[in-house]
């Protein structure tokens, strides 16, 4: 599948390749040098704490946030230098996977999955529905769905709506927040199931950006630990690990270890000094 | 934290007073930024609109469920408080007149202040009170949820998806609106007027007419156009600023109708001042009503 995406392009370039990259609200950093290229086909996951700026991150990446310093380029393509239109057009080779699915609610699951098409395309009703229809199919969801609003549906039920939405115009990058967040371990799994099924049937580069490490374990082939600025020193790196999968429970960092497994630690004695300060 | 507090101990008296005086100085400065960034970022977001509405209008089914919120669900509202305000005029104003035996011109006085004042005034305040605070919730509730983002992650931008429909509704229905107000006032004043306070039909219509004028009929529609598209655009803009959670949702709600009420009460005040010269300059001898 990786070779199919790179003879498409030609192109053996980074398809997402981050500089120096710095995001943050008023006085408040949340990233800070942070460089970092993701390959044509490679699955990356980015794991950390809460608070971590996961999440800014990942909509830093699609343009939704604009860093405070340093660079974000898609397929060569700086996200800085692009006006609005083209910034739009090239979001389209974007598929986004949000945290609580951020479907539509005024819209049936049909005219959610349709949404991306419609706005793109010029494809007529009769091939958008075949359209929705397959993607909906691909994630496990029967026909019956297609006219029921987005509040009718479980949690594990809007994600898989969430990314038939994501898939609909066939994205060469897809970036999930959070997948499995909120659902019951069956249904994270079904979600895990989903994006490699959907890496097998796709070729595409994919971000995950995860707490969960089940997920991380299972779907990256690459991952990247983040850790929350306010609790490092001044000068050091804010990516305490970037790597393969395996080589997680041998890392040097304690606190990498710590996260991989799950320990608080001395975190609780940390959390009530940072209250009294 | 601790540092600041232990620094602010050491100080004296005449220290502390300087300090509070600086502290009341800077803080006044972060409400004076705060207000500057926030009209300028409200000028651009009106600034984007207008640009969308000139480059792309928004498509039908956007636009047609846009009105019909807007305007078809507020007639109802528009022409009950339309009529009430007609009826309370004629209670109000009766008394006065009689004592000057001129109530055959209470029909002038009450559609002439329907017509310019009230009617595109009431009209504003309940589209601003039923739409303005509905769509700042529902647009908030969408950038809470994400779905704004959503929206943008897919190439759509939310400005010309979401704001010019409903900008463009507000901006062709509110005319409508004031227009039945008006109308609904007007009836409602003589029907009080003439059918309970017994005033002659004939002298009220002729007075009536003979004192509101087109170009009274005219202003007022004429700064309905500039409540609507403030209601809107104030509206949809504390709806994409929206903070998180349900109360970020509900503040935005109600500072969309308390800064919508307030701008429209500013707009008619300098409006009315900027029609009564153009009323000047085409007919210098002035308005007469008595």
């Amino acid at each position: 599948m990786v070779t199919t995406a790179l003879d498409k392009t030609g192109s053996d370039q980074p398809l997402i390749r981050i500089d120096q990259l710095s995001v943050g609200f008023g006085r408040h950093a949340v990233l800070r040098d942070i460089s970092l290229a993701v390959p044509r086909g490679q699955t990356l996951a980015v794991i950390g704490e809460s608070g971590c700026g996961k999440t800014v991150f990942l909509k830093t990446i699609i343009g939704l946030l604009r860093p405070t310093r340093g660079s974000v380029c898609f397929d060569g393509e700086d996200l800085a230098a692009l006006s609005h239109r083209a910034l739009a057009r090239l979001r389209t080779r974007f598929g986004f996977v949000f945290q609580q699915a951020a479907l539509f609610d005024s819209m049936t699951i049909a005219q959610n999955v349709a949404f991306p098409l419609r706005q793109h395309t010029a494809r007529s009703r009769a091939e958008i529905r075949r359209i929705v229809l397959s993607r909906l199919a691909e994630v496990g969801l029967p026909e019956t769905v297609m006219e029921r609003k987005p509040a009718e549906l479980s949690g594990g039920m809007r994600k898989r709506v969430g990314l038939a939405r994501a898939l609909a115009l066939e994205p060469e990058a897809i970036l999930y927040d959070e997948p499995t967040t909120g659902l019951d371990p069956i249904m994270s799994d079904v979600i895990n199931e989903l994006m490699l099924s959907t890496r097998r049937q796709h070729p595409v580069t994919s971000v995950v950006v995860t707490h969960d490490m089940g997920t991380a374990r299972k779907v990256a082939d690459r991952i990247v630990m983040l850790y929350p600025l306010s609790r490092l020193a001044a000068g050091e790196p804010q990516i305490l690990f970037d790597g393969p999968p395996h080589l997680l429970e041998q890392a040097g960092d304690r606190r990498v270890r710590q996260f991989v497994r799950g320990e608080a630690g001395q975190r609780l004695k940390e959390l009530e000094q940072e209250s009294d300060d | 934290m601790a540092s600041n507090t232990s620094v602010r101990n050491d100080q004296s008296g005449p220290w502390r007073v300087s300090r509070a005086a600086a502290d009341w100085v800077a803080d006044l400065g972060a409400v004076v930024i705060d207000w500057v960034v926030g009209l300028g970022n409200l000028s651009l977001f009106g600034l984007r609109t207008a640009g969308w509405l000139l480059s792309r209008l928004p498509r039908r089914e956007t636009l047609v469920p846009a009105c019909y919120h807007i305007g078809v669900l507020s007639l109802p509202v528009v022409a009950l408080t339309g009529t009430f305000i007609g009826m309370v005029l004629a209670v109000q104003a009766y008394s006065q007149f009689r004592m000057l035996h001129m109530e055959s011109r209470l029909g002038a006085v009450i559609n002439l202040s329907l017509v310019r004042e009230l009617g595109p005034v009431l009209a504003a305040t309940m589209l601003a009170g039923r739409v303005g605070s509905a769509m700042a919730a529902e647009l908030g509730t969408m950038r809470v949820t994400e779905q704004i983002d959503a929206m943008a992650s897919m190439g759509a931008d939310p400005t010309q998806y979401l704001v010019v429909p409903r900008f463009l509704a507000c901006l062709l229905l509110i005319p409508a609106l004031t227009i039945v107000a008006d109308f609904m006032g007007i009836v409602g004043g003589a029907f009080y007027g003439v059918y309970l306070l017994g005033i002659d039909w004939h002298h009220y219509w002729v007075n009536s007419q003979e004192y509101v004028r087109g170009f009274d009929l005219f202003a007022g529609v004429f700064k309905s156009l500039f409540f609507g598209a403030a209601i809107a655009l104030i509206s949809c803009y504390r709806g994409f600023h929206c903070d998180a959670g349900a109360e970020g949702v509900g503040r935005a709600a109600t500072t969309a109708f308390v800064f919508s009420f307030v701008v429209i009460l500013l707009l008619d005040l300098f409006l009315a001042i900027g029609l009564d010269s153009v009323y000047y300059l085409f007919w210098p001898q002035g308005p007469k009503l008595m």
